[in-house]
C-alpha cells in the first residue's frame, strides 16, 4: 500500500511541476531593461561579471600602464613629469579606477582558484567569500588611495 | 557528452590551465612587489630606477609580461566567445587582440632592457 501511496504521491509532484512550466511565460528575452533591473544577480554574480568587466578595462588599459611605466623609467626628467601628470585629479581619479579593477581581479581569481580546488563551495560560504572580496578589494583600493593623494 | 574521448585533444583544458598558472604567477609577483614598494623608501626616480636595474626584477616582471599577455589572451578570448557571434568579427577582433598583446609584450621588454 505504502508503495502505491507514493506513486500517487509522485505523480501529483510531477503534475505540478509540468503546471508551473506551462505557466511561465516562454521564451523569454533577454533586454537591457532586463538585465538592469529585473534580473538581480546574486553577489556572487557580481564578483564574476566585475572579473571580466575589471579584466576587460585592464587590457584596454594596457597601453597607458605601458606609457607611464616608460616615461617614468626613461630618466629622471620623465620621473617628475609623470609625478606632474599624476597631480591632475581625472589622471589620478583614472590610476585609481584601474587600481580598483586590479585589485578586485586579483581578490576574485583567488576566490575562483580556490572555487577550483573545491574549497568554499557551499552556499553560505561562497556567498560570504564574495563579500569578502567585494570589501577587500574596496579596502585595498582607499588604502592605495591614500598613499596616492 | 559522455563518451568523449579524453586522450588526443585539449578540450580547452590547456588554456583553462595556463589561465590559472599564470593568474597565480602574477598574483605572487604583486604582492612581492607591494612588498618591496611599501616597505622600501618613498618612491623616488633613483629607488624607482634602481629597483627595474636590478636583474631579478627584470627577469621577474618579463615572466609577469608573458604570463599576463597569455592569461589575457585566455580572458579576451573567451569574452569574445561570448558575445561576439559573426564569425569574421570575431576572428578579426581575436587577431587584434593577438597584436596589442604581443605589442605589448614588445614594449614591456624595449622598457625593461634600455
Amino acid at each position: 500500500m505504502l508503495r502505491r501511496d507514493e506513486e500517487i504521491r509522485g505523480a501529483t509532484i510531477l503534475r505540478t511541476m509540468a503546471d508551473a512550466t506551462t505557466h511561465k511565460q516562454r521564451p523569454k528575452y533577454l533586454s537591457l531593461q532586463a538585465i538592469l533591473f529585473e534580473i538581480r544577480l546574486p553577489l556572487a554574480g557580481w564578483v564574476s561579471i566585475l572579473h571580466r568587466v575589471s579584466g576587460l578595462l585592464l587590457f584596454a588599459s594596457g597601453i597607458w600602464l605601458l606609457f607611464l611605466l616608460d616615461r617614468s623609467l626613461s630618466s629622471e626628467a620623465g620621473f617628475a613629469s609623470i609625478q606632474r601628470y599624476l597631480g591632475f585629479a581625472l589622471v589620478k581619479l583614472s590610476l585609481l579606477v584601474l587600481v580598483w579593477a586590479y585589485c578586485h581581479h586579483l581578490c576574485a581569481g583567488i576566490r575562483f582558484l580556490l572555487l577550483d580546488l573545491d574549497k568554499g563551495v557551499d552556499k553560505a560560504a561562497a556567498r560570504a567569500s564574495s563579500i569578502a572580496v567585494l570589501v577587500v578589494s574596496l579596502a585595498l583600493t582607499a588604502f592605495f588611495a591614500a598613499k596616492l593623494w | 557528452m559522455v563518451n568523449r574521448i579524453v586522450v588526443g585533444a585539449h578540450y580547452g583544458l590547456r588554456d583553462w590551465l595556463a589561465q590559472r598558472i599564470t593568474g597565480l604567477l602574477m598574483a605572487l609577483y604583486s604582492i612581492i612587489v607591494a612588498v618591496v614598494l611599501l616597505s622600501g623608501q618613498p618612491i623616488s626616480y633613483a629607488v624607482w630606477s634602481d629597483l627595474f636595474a636590478q636583474g631579478w626584477m627584470r627577469v621577474a616582471t618579463l615572466l609577469f609580461a608573458a604570463s599576463l599577455a597569455w592569461h589575457a589572451w585566455v580572458g579576451l578570448r573567451d569574452i569574445l566567445m561570448d558575445y561576439v557571434k559573426p564569425a569574421g568579427m570575431r576572428l578579426s577582433l581575436q587577431v587584434l587582440v593577438l597584436l596589442v598583446l604581443a605589442g605589448y609584450l614588445g614594449w614591456a621588454i624595449q622598457i625593461l632592457w634600455r
